[in-house]
């Protein structure tokens, strides 16, 4: 059996805090999770929920209190394994007396790239990024979208199997998101796997091939978007309207919410036949009727609430 | 051998040139050696002596304030920043990046007190005063303050690798002035009777580097030859002591959580 691209096995990571440091902080409890070859992963979590902690955790920036990590079968301190992945930091800064051009053959450097080889590698990613006009800039003189994009091609430039990437959407444009989207699904067809951490639920949604979601540490889910949700699949919808202009009884309309000229109506599915056995009754015109499926926003915000109030109610018992 | 620690130094250099701050220094530098002139010429009889004696202090002086100013924001800056983050997601361990930013701003230094050498000799060609084989010691003496920078900018990477820049200088400084008082330091625990202050004594004198040591600047403004061994002692000195600050930074920075 091949390696998973990222093996994560019981990873914890604790502060310690206080003036004598005595106290401790757990910003990551034993996170144990498996990203197959290929996949495009999503991390979501509310602020502080411990997203960048992992990837620090997993690029070597800070080191665990307990727990292992592997990535292609490499454990995350060898060094070794940095020549399979690329990063890209959450709100990434560079030297800023460098251009972009010179950052990039810079980073090509500690791959043994010979110079042909950079130039044309660094070319050419600046061009995908959409940074080709400002490739002799100073990044002193970049804006954060033009920073992001930067931070995306250091990432990608050795053509790593397993691209983390924090916050990926940040700080860009609509444009920007998309493009970044694109690049996403790019590494996804040269078959490289994707693993990042975002709050624009939308965007997950339809990039992801799997999602976890982590609060306060804790992991709360995984698995596709759909499988998520899924969970708590719950009623039926039922588009309609007034056949031929005619009112419908204000009592069915009243429970129903108004839509332009129709009438959205929720129901539990078990009452579904009845629901439309009425509507036939008042002679209403069934449009459609499909099942109310929560999104991945509302299983986000229902979890990532559940762990606020659990908080919250920690800290009232503590006093 | 990995040339991780190359490309760090290369771009350490890079940053030092583009940074204005460092022009204004070498600017000053030359502006003091340049002023040596004039108050040699007001010295009559002993213009070289002044020249070389201000012109030698200018370099140490001016090269020690880079080498604490610069040396002290390597590694915290680069953690500061965050720049440190991509960098380190790359195929460069810990212990390379320190020896490249090492590297990196010795290079910076050499080439910038190389410059205030060339100025020095420019400024005793101006007086008029021909070369004499005996000014090899100037030479000598200029090496000196290199292994001086040398030690000092490991210190500084050091505190650098844990604490911030204000504390890291004041440590830095602190052990610097320490160490040019090195034997006179000992010399207060060959004097005393009091045990307590003896050992304090020896294990500075043993703990903090000999600065004492690496002051050729009478010597060379007077004429007088260093001798060889003397060279040789020094560096080798120097060379041990810079590699064991060194890896106790590595040490230090190996396992430390960036922020």
């Amino acid at each position: 059996m091949s390696n998973p691209a990222i093996e994560i096995l019981g990873l914890t990571k604790d502060y310690p805090t206080g003036f004598f440091r005595q106290r401790v902080r757990r910003s990551l409890d034993n996170l144990t999770l498996r990203v197959e070859e290929g996949e495009i992963f999503g991390f979501l979590g509310p602020n502080g929920a411990g997203k960048t902690t992992t990837l620090k955790l997993l690029m070597g920036l800070i080191f665990p209190t307990s727990g292992i990590a592997r990535i292609r079968g490499w454990s995350i301190d060898d060094v070794r394994m940095h020549r399979e992945i690329g990063y890209l930091p959450e709100q990434p800064y560079f030297y800023d007396y460098l251009t972009a051009r010179e950052l990039l053959d810079y980073y090509a450097r500690f791959f043994g790239f010979g110079a042909a080889e950079r130039r044309e590698r660094v070319g050419r990613l600046l061009e995908c990024v959409g940074l080709a006009g400002a490739a002799n800039l100073q990044l002193r003189k970049f804006s954060k979208g033009m920073l992001q994009r930067v931070g995306i091609a250091q990432a990608i430039l050795h053509d790593p199997q397993v691209v983390f990437l924090d916050e990926p959407m940040s700080g860009l444009d609509p444009i920007g998101r998309r493009e970044v989207r694109d690049i996403i699904l790019e590494q996804k067809q040269h078959g490289r796997t994707v693993f990042f951490s975002t709050h624009i639920l939308s965007d997950a949604e339809m990039l992801c091939d799997r999602v976890a979601v982590l609060v306060e540490g804790k992991l709360r889910g995984v698995g596709s978007p759909g499988e998520i949700v899924a969970i708590e699949v719950h009623g039926m919808e039922i588009l309609f309207e007034g056949r031929d202009g005619r009112a419908l009884p204000a009592e069915l309309t009243g429970r129903a919410k108004k839509i332009g000229g129709r009438y959205r109506l929720e129901v539990p599915e078990a009452g579904l036949y009845s629901a439309l056995e009425e509507l036939r009754g008042c002679n209403a015109r069934i449009l459609s009727v499909s099942p109310v499926r929560p999104t991945l926003e509302d299983y986000f915000l229902r979890v990532a609430g559940e762990g606020h109030a659990k908080a919250v109610a920690e800290e009232v018992r503590a006093r | 051998m990995s040339a991780a620690p190359a490309v760090v130094a290369v771009n350490t250099f890079r940053e030092a040139v583009r940074d204005r701050v460092l022009y204004n220094l070498v600017f000053f530098a030359l502006t003091m050696i340049g002023a040596a002139i004039i108050v040699g010429q007001i010295s009559i009889g002993i213009e070289r002596l002044v020249i070389v004696n201000l012109g030698l202090s200018a370099i140490s002086v001016f090269g020690l304030v880079m080498a604490v100013f610069i040396g002290v924001g390597l590694v915290s800056k680069e953690m500061e920043k965050r720049t440190l983050y991509s960098l380190l997601s790359k195929p460069v361990r810990r212990w390379e990046f320190l020896v490249g930013k090492y590297a990196g701003l010795l290079l910076t230094l050499t080439v910038n007190t190389s410059f205030m050498t060339l100025g020095l000799a420019a400024a005793l060609f101006y007086v008029g005063r021909p070369f004499v084989r005996t000014d090899g010691s100037i030479l000598v003496a200029v090496y000196f303050i290199l292994l001086e920078l040398a030690l000092v900018t490991a210190l500084a990477l050091f505190f650098s690798c844990f604490s911030s820049p204000m504390l890291s200088t004041l440590f830095t400084l602190g052990i610097y002035v320490t160490g040019v008082f090195a034997k006179d330091i000992r010399d207060v625990g060959d004097l005393t009777q009091n045990p307590v202050v003896k050992a304090t004594a020896l294990v500075l004198y043993y703990l903090v580097p000999n600065f004492h040591n690496f002051n050729a600047i009478a010597a060379a403004a007077h004429g007088e030859t260093v001798p060889i061994s003397f060279v040789w002692q020094n560096t080798l000195y120097a060379v041990l002591y810079v590699t064991l600050v060194l890896l106790s930074a590595a040490a230090v920075f190996s396992r430390r959580n960036l922020k």
